[in-house]
């Protein structure tokens, strides 16, 4: 194969890759201009829905990693979450301190729960998407049993505003206004940096007394890193910044300029580093500079009206976005560990995986349980951004939606990552929002709007699981027609 | 002993529970003083009006496309010839020109086209499912969801004249539910339709003895069906076709052409549905369009594992006696919960629990089923 080809080839694999990212954008923008709905609108429910929906479809990435396909499962997850919620409601906990207490029953439940789902898909192989589709509705059986029968009917509970009337059963809603609504959402700047502050002060200190000890070997860039979050920490006793941080809401626009800035920084200690620490040609310098005018070219934008006007109409909750950036960290972090590349071998070739001594086994079950909890835990930030609480109905569509918001953003049933589960939430969502307004002024009718976005998240989902097949069967055909190759054979259909 | 331990596994744990369980609850019904012939017509109405629908499942298995979750292909099919079918009676005003003839002409007028249009649906889906061996369950679960999700648009725009199917005051779009009580519903299963606007001689379709309801016309039809695919698997071209199924590699070198054995499992399986949702609404009387047919796929695939059918061997009794169990469990509950609690969604909780933990079941007990 000569190198134009595999060029070729590259560039040809890029583009299908990112052809439905492409199409869907496409689609989204048609979308945006025929509803008319003013942009501010817009992007104030896709921030909203970035928010309540990134860390569910981030929870979905390491399962793609370890083979496991698109992990429908998910739901099992949501469940465990409504479950504590439920209790901690009904035993009437609320504010961050209840939303940690939901969190600290959800875990268990869902390490559980996902440890079952990780072993019923050991015995399935082949067929977990469809495994995790049907348990997924099954679970929902089981849990419909257990809010409409059991809480009430077995389990004695006394509260008329969570009870149906009879006193068997749990109601339609609940509402978690004044209890759990906003209860992440709502923490304060400044309380985010104390509790960072004081976390990395412990965990210094721990790092210094095994210094201490001959256990472990100090670096500079612990003390920097310390130092910084110190210097960070005094900064927020200035009574301006005090006073900007003691909000829990950060304008869009402000934010904007913080990533900027940050940004920037990173940049210039790179040009610095480059400069005078490592010495290096100028040449390597074109792209950080490049980078600082891009940064500088964007924040000139931030001044035209039209935009500035968007920006400052659009106020994001500090704490859930947080969240989400340090499960994108954790996501890329595993990958480097031994864990994440087990779970990667085991993605790519379980008999490859089994040969060098990994137990695939485990590590799928593994994966699973951390998607479990992951998916647990964003249905908690999905249910206190949204305050009131379906009790058959919110985590019904959960998987689905968010596995068509992953596909959407260019993912696979082999392939995702973080930046594909962003992009989609970003395209998926603003379909979601404009779709009905688009409908109605198309066809005058508002349904087929919503209808049609249904019909997408379907079909986004039916179009790449077909692929997948397709690629993956031309795969199996192709060995069996040449010389048995013995790691592929291994995973094709036993031919009795 | 050992018959005993034979006729166990031929049973299989599955649908001795859930037999046993069938078995309580119609003795606890009639125990509660529940009329039994009342009973029991309701159980062999619903025995019939889901029998074609889970009497699809079995080309599927038998070509080797496994549990067809893509039945709703057929069922939109099925429904968008009634539809049709419909609207060009009451367009040629049939009822005033044919009388009691005219029900006939639609009923025969929506198989017609359902069975045509599910032809060329499920061909072009067999092409499909050939070009995924290996997941066709989780492809064909998503292509049935996307072809309701893409009815629902259809639905929405259609704008026909005729009342019973559109929304009145309103130019465009089907209601959700359809009564058929003037055209089609309960021709061959309602003794009350039957005996009052039908001749005298064709009151045998559906008659009353005493309290039970004798659904004969729709007995026929069910059982001719059957009578057919069972027929039809006996056949050459039937036993090629649960050869394509059971062992490709046997199959393709004695000189049969798999896939084409595949695609044609697949159209059949697709035309029984689009029968099977006109015989399910027919029974019904009602014409359910927009998310209701969404899992039907679930219950039909559920019924014919209980019946103990597998992804890869299917038969008619399993069709028969796997609806009888699951339709038979749905009715005898629900009167039966309302006594002894007062839940209404319990028997649909049921439902839920059951078909998809038989799926799940059946899942696990083939290896994922896909291989």
């Amino acid at each position: 194969m000569s190198k134009t080809t595999t060029f070729l080839k590259k560039t040809g694999s890029f583009l299908f890759d990112n052809k439905v990212m492409i199409a869907f954008a496409a689609i989204c923008v048609a979308a945006i201009i025929l509803s008319g709905s003013p942009i501010s609108f817009v992007m104030d429910g896709v921030f909203t829905r970035i928010t309540r929906n990134t860390f569910t479809v981030l929870a979905l990435i390491i399962p793609v990693l370890a083979g496991l396909g698109l992990n429908f499962g998910i739901v099992i997850g949501a469940i465990a979450a409504q479950i504590a919620v439920f209790w901690v409601v009904y035993w009437g906990f609320g504010g961050f301190n209840g939303m940690l207490l939901s969190a600290l029953i959800a875990t268990p439940l869902a390490v559980l729960f996902g440890y079952l789902v990780g072993r019923l898909f050991n015995r399935v192989k082949g067929a977990e998407m469809i495994a995790g589709l049907i348990l997924g509705y099954f679970a929902d059986g089981l849990y419909q049993l257990f809010f409409l029968v059991i809480i009430g009917g077995i389990i004695p509970v006394n509260n008329p505003k969570l009870i149906i009337s009879g006193g068997v059963g749990v109601k339609n809603t609940i509402d978690l206004t004044g209890n759990l609504k906003y209860s992440i959402d709502a923490v304060r700047m400044v309380d985010i940096v104390t509790v960072l502050f004081y976390a990395v002060l412990a965990v210094t200190v721990i790092k210094v007394v095994l210094h201490l000890l001959k256990k472990y070997r100090l670096t500079r860039g612990d003390l920097i890193f310390f130092g910084a979050m110190a210097v960070l920490f005094a900064i927020s006793y200035i009574p301006v910044v005090e006073r900007f941080l003691s909000t829990d809401r950060l304008g869009l626009l402000n934010a904007l300029i913080v990533v900027l800035v940050i940004l920037a920084v990173m940049q210039l200690v790179k040009i610095v580093k480059a400069i005078w620490i490592d010495k290096e040609k100028p040449k390597t310098l074109v792209k950080p500079i490049l980078m600082l005018l891009v940064f500088g070219a964007i924040y000139g934008l931030t001044y035209i009206p039209q935009i500035e006007q968007v920006l400052m109409f659009v106020k994001l909750p500090v704490l859930p976005f947080l969240l989400i950036a340090g499960l994108c960290w954790f996501n890329h972090r595993l990958l480097s560990t031994r864990l994440g590349q087990n779970m990667r071998t085991v993605g790519q070739s379980q008999s490859v995986a089994m040969a060098s001594g990994i137990n695939v086994d485990q590590t799928r079950v593994l994966a699973m349980v951390i998607s479990t909890v992951l998916a647990s835990w964003g249905q908690l930030i999905f249910l206190q951004n949204i305050g009131t609480f379906s009790t058959y109905g919110a985590h019904t569509q959960i998987a689905q939606f968010a596995i068509a918001a992953l596909l959407v953003g260019g993912a696979s049933v082999q392939k995702a990552t973080n930046k594909q589960a962003i992009i989609g939430v970003i395209l998926f969502h603003t379909l979601f929002i404009v779709a009905p307004q688009a409908g109605k002024e198309l066809f005058n009718n508002a349904q087929i709007g919503e209808y049609f976005r249904v019909f997408v998240s379907y079909g986004v989902i039916a179009l790449s699981l077909a692929m997948h097949a397709w690629k993956k069967f031309k795969k199996e055909e192709q060995p069996s027609s040449e010389l048995p190759n013995p790691e592929e054979s291994n995973l094709a259909p036993a031919a009795e | 002993m050992k018959t005993l331990k034979n006729a166990y596994e031929n049973i299989g744990l599955p649908r001795l529970i859930i037999g046993l369980f069938f078995i309580f609850l119609i003795v606890t019904s009639i125990a509660l003083g529940f009329s039994p012939a009342a009973l029991f017509s309701d159980v062999v109405r619903r025995w019939l009006m889901y029998g074609t629908l889970v009497l699809a499942m079995v080309p599927g298995i038998q070509s080797g496309i496994g549990l067809n979750f893509g039945i709703s292909l057929g069922i939109s099919a099925g429904l968008f010839g009634s539809v049709i079918a419909m609207e060009i009676s009451f367009l040629q005003n049939w009822n005033e020109t044919l009388g009691a003839g005219a029900a006939w002409l639609t009923l025969l007028l929506a198989l017609l086209f359902g069975i045509v249009m599910a032809a060329a649906l499920g061909t072009l889906y067999g092409l499909l499912l050939n070009r995924v061996k290996g997941s066709e369950m989780t492809v064909s679960t998503y292509v049935g969801f996307s072809v309701i999700a893409f009815m629902n648009i259809v639905w929405l725009s259609l704008a026909f004249k005729n009342g019973e199917l559109s929304w009145p005051l309103q130019g465009q779009g089907l209601r959700n539910t359809a009564s058929l009580s003037g055209s089609f519903g309960g021709l061959l299963s309602n003794p009350d339709v039957v005996q009052t606007t039908q001749p005298r001689w064709l009151h045998w379709l559906a008659f009353r003895v005493g309290e039970f309801t004798v659904p004969l016309g729709l007995i026929l039809v069910f059982g001719f069906l059957c009578f057919i695919v069972w027929v039809f698997f006996r056949s050459k071209l039937g036993i090629a076709m649960s050869g394509a199924g059971e062992n490709q590699l046997f199959t393709t070198s004695s000189g049969i052409n798999v896939d084409r054995k595949r695609i044609q499992g697949t159209a059949i399986s697709t035309v029984l549905g689009a029968v099977g949702i006109i015989l399910y609404a027919q029974t019904y009387g009602f014409l359910q369009l927009y998310n209701a047919p969404l899992m039907m796929g679930f219950a039909s695939v559920a019924s014919i594992l209980i019946g103990g059918a597998s992804v890869r061997r299917a038969k008619i009794s399993h069709v028969l006696i796997g609806t009888l169990l699951f339709q038979g469990i749905l009715v005898t509950a629900l009167p039966v919960v309302n006594e002894v609690i007062e839940i209404g969604t319990l028997p649909e909780v049921l439902r839920i629990i059951i078909s998809n933990g038989i799926i799940l079941y059946a899942l696990t007990k083939t290896k994922g089923g896909n291989q």
